[in-house]
């Protein structure tokens, strides 16, 4: 993305790049802090999270106006045009996972108020995995690295197969002990949540293999 | 590149270079043009494009101290035998039209008149003919109450809209277009544009443009040229999405121009 002779032009391409990657940071942060949330039973962390997705959607609305501005006033082409392409789509699976950061940090506050909560070791797992996901494709973008956006499709298999392991554990508690039901949904929600943060950094990662490779690799069937 | 399978070449260009005096200014040009459809050629200024197309109905011959060498095979006969094929014949089999709107000092009528009747129609055939290459050139509505108007008096969108009425009048199998739009303002180029694409299907269009836009707006093929080669050939919609050499990349990302 350098040495265009439109000095202008140049600007604008890295500026979208740049409010990218201040976007996919600052859903990082907010899945990194809903979880604390959760592990700390901090309800007082979870509101504060809650009020940061705000700047998640200014940046949103940000990025589609620049976006809109770049097609209109320098039709881009080839690369220019697929990375401008690929940033619109990418926006949308950030603002989701900002979303379903908020839903995180919700079930947090309901959480918090329970007395107790069963062991949930794997929740955090998966929750780690999927902030590498949407690091990785997020470096993959920048770089446009093919191999790294590949690896990322990789990762959310296991993030799928944590899910149903997740969502059977808590199954069997609530199957033992009927007072748990509340709690136990509540974190099988949180970790459909985290499965689907886990699809969206997915999305990211087809978008960057498309900007750099020109292939469409999105409804390919099983990986 | 070879064409789509649905594709025929109407035009082989075999290893073509051209000469001004010494100097080489088209080098190995190898390309085929597909019938029917219109297919743009870009690059930056100087690259050859309209040399390249100017070797087609061998305009070039008109101007002393420039040859072509290689083949340029037009349904299957080289053009650059003149021994076989005669220039005035073959300049009206493949027609031209140039950027700046150059109609002839006389009216609209004898404008696309003129090509007719050097070839001898006269009469109610040549009214016939004139009124239809303003039909195709989507100028009959707008003139046929002035066909006797001066062409110069006409607006510079309709003065080249009148250009190409007066070289589809005398029916050529190819029409070669060296920026047809670059004098126009937006409406009139679009209007220019919308004529091209009614072209498709029925006439081998070749266009030479420096605008990016309007190559892949409306062209079903696109060359790009550099310092006289042609860098890559590959359907538009290919080439401006995905293309396969980095000085097309760098060219059409205006990395380059």
């Amino acid at each position: 993305m350098s040495d265009h002779l439109d000095r202008d032009y140049e600007h604008d391409l890295a500026t979208l790049r740049d409010k990218l990657l201040l976007m996919a940071g600052r859903v990082e942060v907010m899945i990194a802090d809903a979880m604390r949330a959760l592990i700390g039973r901090d309800a007082h962390l979870a509101r504060k999270t809650l009020e940061v997705d705000h700047k998640v959607n200014t940046l949103e609305v940000e990025i589609d106006e620049l976006c809109m501005l770049i097609l209109v006033k320098r039709h881009p082409m080839a690369r220019d045009l697929r990375f401008v392409v690929s940033a619109l789509k990418m926006v949308t699976d950030l603002e989701r996972m900002g979303d379903l950061a908020v839903n995180i940090c919700e079930r947090c506050i309901d959480l918090a108020s329970l007395a107790e909560t069963p062991p949930y070791d794997d929740i955090p797992r998966m929750a780690n995995i999927v902030q590498q996901m949407v690091r990785d494709a997020m470096d993959a973008f920048v770089a446009w690295d093919l191999e790294g956006a590949q690896r990322v499709l990789l990762s959310d298999d296991e993030v799928d197969e944590l899910y149903h392991t997740i969502f059977r554990d808590l199954l069997e508690v609530m199957i033992r002990d009927r007072a748990s039901v509340t709690c136990c949904s509540q974190l099988q929600s949180v970790a459909k949540y985290l499965e689907r943060i886990g699809d969206h950094a997915t999305n990211l990662a087809e978008e960057v293999i498309f900007m750099v490779q020109a292939r469409d690799v999105r409804h390919h069937g099983k990986r | 590149m070879a064409l789509i399978a649905s594709d025929r070449a109407k035009i082989r260009v075999e290893h073509l270079s051209f000469f001004y005096g010494e100097n080489r200014v088209l080098k190995d040009n190898n390309i085929e043009i597909a019938e029917s459809r219109i297919t743009a050629l870009i690059g930056p200024s100087g690259s050859g494009k309209s040399t390249h197309i100017r070797v087609y109905n061998r305009m070039f011959e008109l101007y002393a101290g420039q040859r072509a060498t290689g083949r340029v095979l037009l349904d299957g006969a080289d053009v650059l035998d003149r021994r076989r094929i005669d220039g005035m014949q073959l300049r009206s089999r493949v027609g031209m039209v140039f950027g700046k709107p150059t109609p002839f000092p006389m009216s609209v009528r004898d404008n696309v008149a003129f090509g007719l009747r050097l070839q001898g129609i006269r009469g109610a055939e040549l009214e016939g003919r004139v009124m239809r290459a303003l039909q195709d050139a989507a100028l009959w509505d707008e003139l046929k109450d002035r066909l006797g108007a001066l062409a110069t008096s006409l607006s510079a969108g309709q003065q080249q809209r009148l250009c190409i009425a007066r070289a589809l009048a005398v029916e050529p199998d190819v029409l070669l277009l060296d920026e047809p739009a670059s004098d126009l303002d937006p409406i009139a180029t679009a209007q220019i544009e919308e004529l091209i694409r009614q072209m498709r299907g029925r006439l081998t269009v070749v266009m030479v443009t420096r605008n990016l836009q309007h190559a892949a707006r409306v062209s079903d093929y696109t060359a790009v040229f550099y310092l006289g080669e042609i860098v890559e050939h590959a359907p538009t919609n290919v080439l401006f999405t995905r293309p396969s050499e980095r000085r097309t990349e760098d060219y059409i990302t205006g990395k380059f121009g």
